[in-house]
């Protein structure tokens, strides 16, 4: 009976949202209504999940009785809960905060287009990032990787505009040789092992063909996950999008190649030290160049997506840390951290859509608070930032924290170094539009009552709120994550 | 026996009303100030009723996990009271100071909104049971005050903000590195009489060094101790309440206060001495209370030669912390609240000064004594105060640190305290003088250029003014700061 049970809410996690996908495509004109349905709906499925694995321990399901080592094993443990907790949380503020950004109240052919295709593409992402989280395989990933590559794009570009459509362009050819690599590391995989499933492969871990596999891997997911150097599509296609597409984008999308790579570092391929320190070094490399560029670029969404690569580069400092006494703690760290800033960074995005929304521009220089200031969208847009930055009681600070114990247990001083820098960086960066939140000298009218606020602008500050508060269930959040020790064991 | 609502409801006083003053409307002027004076009010009465529990030995504490081993713990030990008490009292007269000085202005709903938080952060500060909890609202202090130091919004005050954020969140980032790291090497960060680092400071003595010049660094940014300091006197082109409250309560005294919980409850007093870090740390501070004082001398502009006095006087609560004996250690922490009504007057009495008479420079104070004699009253009494002048508060905290350098075999302690009550006298005596006993001169200064002066701001300094009488004449009192000091003393050198 359980067994009946677990297989509806894990299989229905997935499958709820590629219906939906489906739905709305057909019946464009409820798209809005059945996107929320479906989101409401995933969000009952992975609550459930969660019940059933937050006392019962990991749930297995063989989709069609097809198990390991050939079948569609999907598994969610607690790592894979909090993720799927992460998807329906964000992308469900992300979606009322779509609500009004593609709403009808915006005429045009351009908003038109934009409102027919949003929910189709985003419910197709969200199937694809909550069977990532879920997948046993390496076939079934790089299935889920495509379908999230595919919707991914169609984001990218929804806007139609001609720095969109370059920008995308771009994006599809690093999201395909992401995509090839890793469908060749499959094949080798299987040539060598014989097996797709991790615990078939894990016992092959080490082997020469095997570490030619690992290493076309890790390009192929560092390639999507936009970690240093490998980050040139990154800015241009997350600031051309829409902002609840970039919000997705940002905080959702590339949290899914990185929890892959997570995965595969931890149950299959343990590969060592070396690699480890180099994935570290690049995402040093990733938190000054990001943060640099964040410095110098003019304008907001841009500013906000090279904080991305900066981000992203501060969480894969935790790989250097792997096989040291401080690797669960630091693993713990990324998986806050990821979380973090998908909930910040989309709360930002949507932001920094709205301000641009109201002031009719996104540059940092000539924000103020003018007489069409939008309050509450620059306050969310700060509280995020207060997450980004890492300060407490934010999630983003517990994550910090315990990235930075970790690197301390390992008695590795020089990931603290990098971890205090890339705190100092976002601090300088973050501070540019922030600054001029608060300066109104320039106003020409004087500046009194508070007007230029939106319902609209209650997902992204819902988002912000939630990101600066979740630092105080940062052990609860622990505590799920370890349910089913995807770390391995506690030492 | 441990109760647990007090303190939260002590703390909730100012934060609970944070997001009702962002949310009220800008015009809501007279309901703005009725919830601020009542927060402020009742928690005076919460914390009037909280030190008498606590002074019959009742212990109260709340506390919760945040993160693995790591809780969020507050609890109300005497020597948080000493802290709390100071800061409840002055909020609310610095509230009725602010309703006066922003009549009017703009963006009052944002001021009193950071303000509320500010004193809700160091009430946390105040009540941290541990220096996790300590650096959750050390922060959270930063976040809060940043806002009220940038108020004006112009270009100067934001390129001031600007390098206050730089220095108070890298001071912060480094306390996170110091904290964390006692966290791996301690286990525990837990505050408690007499410390926890006995048995790490004798296995390895270098790393507990490091680890106390780390955390001494990180709280030396807001304490303003030399080569740390130079936000505080930038930070001036704050609003006159502003200044007041950095001044006298919040930042540096959060500063200071982080160093005496450090020193006496994370180390201990005696593995500090037997370190041989406090040593440094006085010498530090007497550095720091010297070159405050000096460059106090040439300031004109009034608000920064208060910025540097209070740069040497905020030093003396580490000297005395720093001297390691019990007499001066009554001195410091006697200091704490006498220097923060001594310093609250000064610039509230600035404040008038300038909002009043346009004054905003010590050369153009001539004749202002007569013009303003309450405001200019007050500002007196507190800069003889400050001199040493018995028997206002200053020269019971000045006595203690002298006697405390004696007893500990620091001569050189008189010498510095004599040097710097000198040049206290030297940097004070011609502002009183030019006040009193200089002539306006010109007619012109005689007709008013400011705005009129209300009792909203004429009677705080008057009030804080007769606090530092009342905090020096009867120090011996049941219940006065020297008393509850005594009380916490007795309780740190136990040992």
């Amino acid at each position: 009976m359980t067994e009946i049970v677990s297989l509806d809410w894990l299989a229905l996690t997935v499958f709820v949202p590629l219906l939906g996908a489906v739905l709305s495509f057909l019946v464009p004109r409820i798209a809005p209504q059945i996107g929320l349905m479906t989101l409401a709906l995933a969000g009952l499925c992975v609550t459930m999940l969660a019940l059933q694995v937050i006392p019962g321990g990991p749930v297995i399901v063989a989709l069609g009785g097809w198990g390991a080592p050939l079948g569609l094993d999907l598994r969610a443990d607690g790592l894979a809960i909090i993720m799927l907790g992460m998807n329906v949380l964000v992308g469900g503020f992300v979606s009322l905060g779509a609500l009004d950004t593609f709403s009808a109240r915006h005429a045009g052919e351009e908003s038109a287009r934009m409102r027919r295709y949003f929910w189709p593409l985003w419910l197709l992402l969200l199937c694809g990032l909550n069977g990532a989280y879920l997948s046993t395989d390496i076939f079934n990933l790089y299935v889920m990787i495509e379908v999230i590559a595919l919707a991914a794009i169609g984001l990218t570009v929804l806007t139609g505009r001609l720095d969109a459509m370059r920008a995308g362009l771009e994006y599809m050819f690093a999201s395909m040789l992401g995509a090839l690599l890793f469908l060749m590391a499959v094949g080798l995989a299987y040539l060598q092992a014989g097996r797709l499933d991790f615990a078939g492969l894990a016992v092959h871990a080490g082997e020469p063909a095997m570490m030619l596999a690992f290493a076309l891997m890790l390009v192929g997911l560092a390639l999507k996950t936009a970690l240093f150097p490998l980050h040139f599509w990154l800015p241009n296609a997350h600031a051309s999008a829409s902002a609840p597409a970039s919000a997705l984008l940002s905080g959702l999308v590339l949290k899914a190649s990185l929890y892959i790579l997570l995965r595969f570092w931890v149950e299959i391929f343990g590969p060592g030290e070396r690699i480890g320190m180099l994935v570290g070094a690049m995402g040093t490399g990733a938190i000054i160049w990001g943060s640099v560029q964040a410095l110098r670029t003019q304008r907001l969404k841009l500013l906000v997506a090279w904080s991305t690569v900066a981000q992203i580069g501060l969480i894969c400092v935790a790989f250097a840390l792997a096989g040291t006494i401080g690797a669960q703690t630091a693993w713990q760290g990324a998986v806050l951290l990821m979380v973090a800033h998908a909930v910040a960074k989309a709360a930002m995005f949507l932001a920094a859509g709205r301000i641009a929304q109201e002031t009719g521009h996104d540059r940092i220089a000539d924000l103020d608070r003018s007489h069409l200031r939008p309050t509450l969208a620059q306050f969310a847009f700060a509280l995020a930032a207060i997450s980004l930055i890492g300060l407490p009681p934010s999630a983003g600070f517990a994550g910090k924290w315990l990235l930075m114990e970790g690197a301390m247990r390992a008695g590795a001083w020089i990931w603290v170094v990098v971890a205090m820098a890339g705190t100092l960086f976002s601090v300088a960066y973050l501070s540019r539009p922030l600054i001029g939140f608060l300066r109104f000298d320039r106003a020409p009218d004087p500046v009194g009552e508070h007007h230029g606020w939106a319902i609209a602008d209650a997902p992204p500050l819902m988002l912000a709120v939630i990101a600066v508060i979740s630092g105080l269930v940062a052990v609860q959040i622990i505590g799920v994550i370890s349910i089913g020790a995807p770390f391995g064991a506690v030492p | 026996m441990e109760f647990t609502l007090l303190p939260l409801a002590i703390l909730f006083t100012s934060l609970g009303i944070v997001p009702l003053l962002f949310a009220l409307p800008e015009r809501s002027a007279r309901l703005r100030t009725t919830i601020n004076l009542t927060a402020a009010a009742i928690k005076v009465g919460l914390v009037a009723w909280l030190s008498w529990r606590v002074s019959q030995g009742t212990i109260y504490g709340v506390g919760f996990e945040v993160l693995p081993g790591l809780a969020f713990k507050l609890q109300a030990d005497p020597l948080a009271i000493l802290f709390i008490a100071l800061s409840s009292i002055l909020w609310l007269i610095t509230t009725i100071y602010s309703v006066g000085y922003l009549e009017k202005g703009p963006h009052r709903a944002r001021f009193f909104g950071f303000f509320s938080l500010c004193v809700a952060a160091t009430v946390g500060i105040a009540m941290a049971g541990n220096l996790f909890t300590f650096l959750l609202f050390y922060e959270l202090l930063t976040i809060a005050t940043y806002p009220l130091v940038i108020h004006r919004g112009t270009a100067e005050a934001l390129r001031a903000g600007r390098i206050y954020l730089i220095y108070t969140l890298a001071g912060g980032l480094v306390l996170l590195v110091g904290t964390l790291w006692l966290w791996v090497m301690a286990g525990g960060t837990d505050f408690a009489a007499g410390g926890m680092m006995a048995d790490i400071a004798a296995a390895s003595p270098v790393q507990a060094t490091m680890l106390f010049v780390v955390l001494i660094a990180g709280l030396g940014v807001k304490a303003a101790l030399v080569p740390f300091h130079a936000w505080l006197p930038i930070a001036m082109v704050a609003p006159a309440p502003v200044s007041a409250l950095l001044h006298a309560v919040a930042v540096v005294k959060a500063g200071a206060f982080g160093i005496m919980r450090v020193v006496y409850e994370v180390f201990g007093i005696n593995v500090a001495v037997d370190l041989g870090v406090t040593l440094p740390l006085a010498i530090a501070a007497g550095i720091t209370i010297i070159y405050g004082s000096l460059r106090a001398l040439t300031q004109d502009d009034i608000k920064k030669r208060l910025a540097y006095s209070t740069v040497s006087q905020v030093s003396y609560i580490t000297l005395g912390v720093a001297l390691a004996n019990p007499i001066a250690a009554i001195g410091a922490l006697a200091h704490l609240i006498h220097q923060g009504l001594m310093k609250i007057t000064m610039f509230m009495a600035a404040g008038n000064l300038a909002e009043g008479l346009g004054v905003k420079t010590v050369s153009g104070m001539n004749g202002v004594g007569r013009r303003m004699p309450g405001t200019m009253l007050a500002f007196t009494l507190a800069a003889l105060a400050m001199i040493g002048l018995p028997p206002l508060a200053g020269f019971v905290s000045k006595w203690y640190l002298a006697s405390g350098g004696l007893d500990a075999g620091q001569g050189w302690v008189i010498a510095l305290l004599l040097g710097s009550s000198l040049l206290n006298a030297a940097y004070f005596l011609p502002m009183l003088h030019r006040a009193w006993f200089v002539d306006a001169g010109d007619a012109s200064a005689a007709r008013p250029v400011g705005r009129r002066i209300g009792w909203m701001l004429s009677a705080p300094p008057l009030v804080t003014a007769a606090l530092v009488l009342i905090a020096g004449g009867l120090a011996n009192a049941p219940f006065s700061p020297l008393e509850w000091t005594r009380f916490i003393v007795a309780i740190e050198y136990r040992e």
